[in-house]
């Protein structure tokens, strides 16, 4: 069995253990890392969950000239209205972005799918539907372009947060979700420069079969992005 | 040994040598020596400010140090033996041995394993310097928050400290990905789990560890930079934060992080031990399932650290049972070291008295371990020289006595020659006896009511005897370390040619040149037991014990090559093996990057404007390297 004999002037086979190759296994130790990461992430929002002790809060009213918060503003009875903070968690604006990167998830099974078909030849009577299906570029662009959709509904939030009066500096809900939610944006951001890393190759020179694995494990990541996300979507926003 | 006058003395060849070769190198060899000699550097570095520090302590109100500056000098020793000289040691060997031992020719990503080298080498740099203008890291090697927030550590210090630490958390995680990758992948045909070298398996658990613990201290850090540079409340108490946050985080990966110091030890005396007597591991199966266990009830013991903190009894019960219940596969650890050289013709050679010292050292630390397991004892114990006691047994006596085990068995298999056995066995007795003469006293000046951290006390509380012994023998240590480096270098360039396989050793990596081509195997071995050279060689040695030996019909399913025994050499060019091109690409993504994460020092030095611009030029170059690196052709 010596693995010499094995080597083509073209493709280097190696051999490997498991039959996998090497980045499969890597990737899959990577995202076993990065689960630590967000676990550590997510423990301390919990953790610090209600312990700030100002506002603004995720889910209740806030009266700042007298720093109570209660479920409804009438209950707040007796503080001026510029004085009163509104629950700053926006669950329809985040229900639609988390929409927008499950979405993503669906275009990146496509985009492998269409990398991994690129060389079957078209059924016959193969309509733009089928056509559509084996276009990589069309399904990469899909998925880079709701990675960054779902980044600029992050900037909005991010934003509109801000002129409510929630600043990473505010109180421990603001520093741990901002951190929190940043980092998960950040790794949306990596992911969708990866994204447009492998376009540039398809432009280039075209992905095909043989580049499966390059694609595959863009989408593991991505998917493992996402995944991270209905976590934190649970957790943080729709859990009071 | 007679056979070694017949192989000749090792020449390295023409295109190997020069500093280029050595900045783009990918090969694991040369990054392992690269490791060793780094990390020996960093032994120099921690041992001197362990040197100036116990000088300091020597007699009661001395003013050798002031103190300000003892603090840099221990948070500056801890941070060093832990990240600098330990973690990158064991590296040296993952680096070293992993492949031969597992019979590849080469780590699965070779590149990024220059890249994990050079940003530690960077890190370790980055930190380090500081200590040069009496600027660096002041806050204890665990750095508790709230005390290291700006609010009480306003100076540079705390910022070298966090920033260097995310650095060299990115080279251990890149090299653990790395490893796992080749342990699970690049085994060669008949290596099972169950027949790897011991080493390699102890290194496995320790990269989960690795992987699993590290993203916990980053994001802790990454808190604890957000609170000093941009005003977040992560330890701010006055905002309602949780005291102990940062202590929690720190323990849960620093816990792993002892056995992360010390699993590669056990691992290199296990292959040492069965060596030098003559006998197969005992109880191969329940060594590989201890050290896993081992590597599981490390992620839940971390609140032991914490006991002073008043956890409240259920939590305090809770993790003093679970630290009595990792003794168990020490224990078991240990027993079996001793099981192995029970019977068997010993020889008393310098790898051998090292692992020897390693089973009594350790012992002693693990013992004073399991007294700290208990809250009312570790309650007397806590922030006392006792402490201080216990985790030297354990690293200086486990870890760093495994590593010079490993470095003197190894050390014919890195450089073609032997280490002398005279200087070796000075060595072993003046750090056998200087550790002992440091450490012991220790336990007593702890006892006493000596408290860690300080930097001088009074005469007639009792201390000054042992804190005498424990200079004197610190002073011993330094000697028998100049003796180690004295042997070291003149065995490199005189030592006795050892040939392929000095030892009559069992595995795979004694059946190549040494040092190895940098191929390593010309042909890829078929592995047919835990002990291919012995069945091949010493057949009487593994008679009637079970080391999962196969015939290699059962092994490949037909008759392949045998176990091939290569004594010439011969380059990769000639035998048809691709080879990875060397590249100086990682070096300089590592460059930019650990100067990017360095840079933000400099957040209140320069005004912000300066300090973004230089931040994203940093990055810029730094992707722009990387992607350099990862669209040039690997091989």
């Amino acid at each position: 069995m010596a693995t010499d004999a094995a080597h083509d002037a073209h493709e280097h086979h190696h051999y490997t253990t498991t039959g996998l190759d090497h980045k499969k296994i890597a990737i899959w130790a990577f995202i076993g890392s990065e689960c630590m990461l967000f676990m550590s992430l997510i423990s301390t929002y919990l953790i610090y969950k209600g312990k700030s002790v100002v506002g603004p809060w995720p889910h209740e009213f806030w009266c700042k000239a007298t720093n109570t918060a209660a479920a409804t503003a009438e209950a707040l009875a007796g503080c001026p209205a510029d004085q009163i903070y509104k629950p700053i968690l926006n669950i329809p604006v985040t229900s639609a972005s988390t929409f927008v990167l499950l979405m993503s998830s669906l275009a990146m099974v496509l985009a492998l799918a269409a990398v991994e078909m690129k060389d079957q030849p078209l059924p016959a009577g193969a309509g733009l539907g089928d056509r559509m299906l084996r276009s990589s570029k069309l399904w990469l662009w899909m998925t880079a372009i709701l990675g960054a959709t779902f980044l600029g509904f992050q900037a909005y939030e991010f934003t509109s947060f801000v002129h409510e009066g929630l600043t990473i500096k505010t109180n421990l809900f603001g520093s741990s979700f901002f951190t929190l939610t940043g980092f998960h944006g950040a790794h949306v951001t990596a992911g969708v420069i990866w994204l447009l890393t492998l376009l540039a190759i398809d432009y280039k020179r075209g992905l095909g079969p043989k580049d499966a694995l390059k694609v595959d494990i863009a989408a593991l990541y991505w998917h493992f992005v996402d995944v991270v996300w209905i976590a934190i979507f649970t957790l943080i926003y729709l859990i009071q | 040994m007679a056979t070694t006058a017949a192989h000749a003395a090792p020449v390295a060849s023409e295109e190997n040598t020069g500093l280029w070769s050595w900045l783009s190198t990918v090969d694991h060899k040369r990054i392992g020596i690269l490791y060793l000699y780094t990390a020996l550097f960093f032994l120099v570095v921690g041992g001197l400010e362990a040197t100036v520090m116990r000088t300091q302590l020597m007699k009661p109100n001395l003013t050798v140090v002031t103190a300000e500056q003892f603090n840099q000098l221990f948070t500056m020793h801890g941070t060093t033996m832990v990240f600098l000289v330990i973690m990158p040691l064991s590296a040296a060997f993952f680096n070293f041995l992993i492949p031969l031992q597992i019979g590849a020719r080469d780590v699965a990503f070779p590149r990024l394993n220059a890249f994990s080298y050079w940003v530690y080498l960077f890190g370790g740099l980055f930190i380090t310097l500081p200590i040069l203008g009496w600027i660096a890291p002041n806050g204890g090697w665990f750095g508790y928050a709230p005390l290291t927030t700006r609010a009480y550590a306003p100076g540079l210090n705390i910022d070298f400290w966090v920033l260097g630490l995310q650095i060299l958390g990115i080279s251990s995680l890149a090299a653990a990905f790395n490893f796992i990758t080749t342990i699970i992948n690049m085994r060669a045909p008949g290596m099972t789990l169950m027949r790897m070298p011991m080493f390699t398996w102890m290194s496995f658990v320790v990269q989960f560890l690795v992987i699993l613990a590290f993203p916990v201290i980053t994001i802790a850090l990454v808190f604890l930079q957000f609170d000093r540079f941009f005003g977040t409340q992560f330890y701010e108490i006055a905002a309602g934060a949780d005291p102990l946050l940062w202590q929690h985080l720190f323990w849960v990966f620093g816990h792993p992080e002892v056995y992360i110091l010390i699993l590669p030890a056990f691992g290199l005396v296990s292959e040492v031990l069965p060596n030098f007597s003559k006998k197969p591991l005992f109880g191969y199966n329940v060594m590989v399932y201890s050290g896993i266990m081992i590597g599981f009830l490390g992620f839940g013991v971390w609140a032991h650290h914490m006991f002073a903190v008043g956890m409240g009894a259920v939590a305090d019960t809770l993790f003093s049972l679970t630290t009595m219940l990792i003794a168990i596969p020490t224990g078991v650890k240990i027993f079996n070291w001793i099981f192995t050289m029970w019977g068997g013709q010993i020889r008393f050679a310098s790898p051998m008295k090292f692992a020897i010292g390693l089973i009594a050292m350790f012992t002693i630390g693990g013992i004073s371990g399991v007294m700290h397991s208990s809250p009312p004892s570790d309650l007397q114990q806590t922030d006392t020289y006792f402490v201080v006691a216990h985790f030297h047994y354990v690293l200086f006596g486990g870890a760093i006595m495994g590593i010079f085990s490993g470095i003197y068995f190894y050390f014919p298999k890195m450089t073609g020659r032997l280490m002398d056995e005279g200087l070796g066995t000075l060595h072993f007795w003046l750090n056998f006896i200087g550790l002992n003469l440091t450490f012991f006293p220790m336990h007593f000046s702890g006892m006493l009511g000596m408290p860690r951290r300080i930097y001088t006390y009074d005469a007639g509380q009792g201390w000054e005897l042992f804190n005498m012994m424990s200079t004197m023998g610190t002073y011993l240590l330094v000697v028998s370390t100049l003796v180690f480096f004295y042997n070291f270098f003149k065995s490199r360039v005189s030592g006795q040619v050892a040939g392929n396989d000095p030892w009559e050793a069992p595995t795979l990596e004694w059946s190549i040149p040494s040092p190895p081509p940098d191929y390593n195997f010309a042909q890829i071995p078929v592995v047919t037991s835990r002990y291919p050279l012995w069945d091949l060689k010493h057949p009487e040695k593994t008679a009637g014990v079970d080391h999962s030996s196969a015939s290699i019909e059962e092994v490949t399913g037909a008759h392949a090559v045998p176990m091939h025994e290569e004594t010439e050499r011969r380059t990769a060019k000639e035998l048809g093996l691709p080879m990875p091109f060397p590249t100086i690409k990682p070096l300089f993504t590592a460059l930019f990057m650990v100067l990017m994460i360095g840079g933000m020092v400099l957040k209140t030095l320069t005004p912000l404007s300066v300090f973004v611009a230089t931040l994203i030029t940093l990055a810029a170059l730094m992707v722009g390297s990387l992607y350099a690196w990862l669209t040039s052709p690997l091989e």
